[in-house]
């Protein structure tokens, strides 16, 4: 794909994020979309194409009355809105649409009107994962950090200041859940949820949604916000078992999508100004940091506890406070993503300053899926 | 009320050797008659060469303990925390997932590369599952 051909030209989040139990899950999609179609200055009616991941493209287009000539309903995890970018960039590259909205919305906390996920007991994780205790993602996603971090040497202290350091970042944060300073002490006395990790490892649990709008970068000029282009992409997908990566110690979907997106945007590490990594639990920004070529992996978790990923740092990363601090409904992709817009649109809550290039690194299940997209403000 | 249960695997016809072999005593893997290719989970052909000419063997059930959690909570039904959810290696390449048993569920006790075989524990009439212990010797 050509480069700064398409751009966010609209971006919202739920008017409330946390929790929200008087609202329906797709009443949130509902609401994320009216509130980047107000953001982006459009009507209803402008929206030609139209993605989202979970509930179908169908129900939501016509909850909202959408009447699309293109739709993408790629469901691979919390990384599918990052996919959907992809999509919708090519398609709208290609003439298939105008303008796309793209909705995620969860009632991860507060279940209204959400179906319960379910493994059946003839899938293959029904018969060779499922029996054996797994249950929900805190007893599944961190299986491979005791390899990772005997394979590079990460010590526990290091996974630990993932949080403290998030924390920070979510304290300059006023839709931040959770913005107490933390240490790297109350993270290791913070309770047991799945040896390694503890509660301050794992992500939060919350109701929320988040919408954007893209259309080709010719026409992104008329728009009232700035234009966000896209610049770069990836995706790719490895297993839905945990047991059966090809390996612990590196997720080979990020190691397609990633580099992937880093070529197609022609940008080297240095040029990255901001960097999210999806965070559901401490060990992914190690992941993401060494699967993305940052640095090898050996040098992640020291990386981190020198406070280089902090505010002033020289790499800031999940400046929202990430899924650990700022909010996670179940599928946190979307919050990357729009951090990453407020980012280089400038108006960020904890505003990296002249920040010019956002890299936006997302996951899918446990490792299963991933996606990457590079955004600009300069085209 | 019943206690609540584990989660029972349903096989499939794909998969119904696999089963047919733990409640027989036997850990069985497939290795591909074109390139040799060990796998798991049971499939009818090949994942690294597309071949259907594939057959299947015994495994030696031995292998060694590759990563885990102890999950402590939420657990899952029919299980007391805190347990171990672990990941097992097979010498014949293959990973699966697995409990450790006849072991100290604590990060002391399970130290990554220690030694394990396969013990097989039967949840009903129809389904025995493959889990490991810490190897004899």
């Amino acid at each position: 794909m050509r480069k700064n051909q398409v751009a966010v030209v609209g971006a919202a989040e739920t008017t409330e994020l946390g929790v929200i139990p008087n609202v329906s899950q797709l009443q949130l999609h509902a609401d994320a979309a009216l509130n980047a179609i107000a953001d982006a200055g459009l009507k209803l009616s402008d929206i030609d194409g139209f993605a989202t991941a979970v509930e179908t493209p169908q129900q939501v287009c016509h909850y909202l009355g959408i009447k699309p000539t293109w739709v993408d309903g790629t469901s691979v995890g919390g990384c599918s809105f990052m996919l959907h970018v992809r999509h919708a960039a090519a398609a709208i590259e290609a003439g298939l649409c105008k303008t796309v909205l793209i909705t995620h919305a969860e009632s991860g906390k507060s279940m209204i009107g959400k179906a319960p996920r379910s493994i059946s007991a003839d899938s293959l994780q029904g018969q060779f994962e499922a029996p054996y205790g797994v249950y929900g993602p805190p007893s599944m996603f961190p299986i491979p950090v005791l390899r990772f971090m005997k394979t590079y040497g990460i010590t526990h202290e290091q996974l630990a200041s993932v949080a403290v350091v998030q924390r920070e970042w979510a304290a300059k944060n006023p839709r931040a859940m959770m913005k107490d300073p933390i240490t790297v002490a109350d993270v290791l006395n913070s309770r047991m949820i799945a040896y390694p990790f503890r509660l301050l490892q794992c992500c939060l649990v919350t109701d929320g949604g988040g919408a954007l709008i893209l259309t080709s970068a010719d026409r992104a000029r008329d728009f009232p916000r700035k234009p966000v282009y896209i610049m770069g992409t990836g995706e790719s997908v490895e297993t839905p078992m945990v047991s059966q990566m090809e390996t612990f110690n590196s997720s080979r979907a990020f190691k397609t999508a990633g580099p992937l997106a880093f070529r197609e945007a022609g940008i080297a590490h240095k040029d990255v100004d901001h960097l999210m990594i999806y965070d559901a639990f401490a060990h992914l920004p190690l992941f993401g940091l060494g699967d993305l070529g940052f640095m090898p992996h050996e040098e992640t978790g020291q990386f981190i506890a020198d406070g280089n990923t902090r505010p002033g740092g020289k790499l800031p990363l999940n400046t929202n406070g990430g899924g650990l601090s700022y909010m996670h409904s179940g599928m946190y992709g979307m919050y990357a993503l729009q951090e990453s817009v407020r980012q280089m649109r400038g108006i960020a809550p904890a505003q990296v300053p002249n920040a010019k290039i956002s890299v936006c690194h997302g996951v899918g299940g446990m490792f299963a899926a991933s996606g990457t997209i590079v955004f600009t403000n300069e085209r | 009320m019943a206690e609540p249960q584990r989660a029972r695997p349903k096989p499939t016809p794909e998969t119904q050797h696999f089963w047919d072999g733990t409640k027989a005593g036997e850990l069985r893997l497939q290795r591909c008659d074109a390139c040799a290719h060990v796998y798991f989970p049971p499939r009818p052909f090949c994942p690294s060469c597309a071949s259907r000419k594939v057959s299947m063997f015994k495994a030696s059930g031995k292998g060694f303990l590759y990563s885990y959690v102890i999950n402590h909570r939420p657990a899952a039904p029919g299980f007391t925390p805190p347990y171990a959810i672990a990941v097992v290696e097979l010498a014949e390449g293959p990973r699966m997932m697995s409990n450790i048993i006849d072991c100290p569920q604590t990060p002391e006790a399970l130290e990554l590369d220690m030694k394990l075989e396969v013990a097989f524990e039967a949840l009903d009439d129809k389904i025995t599952l493959p889990v490991f212990r810490p190897a004899k010797g």
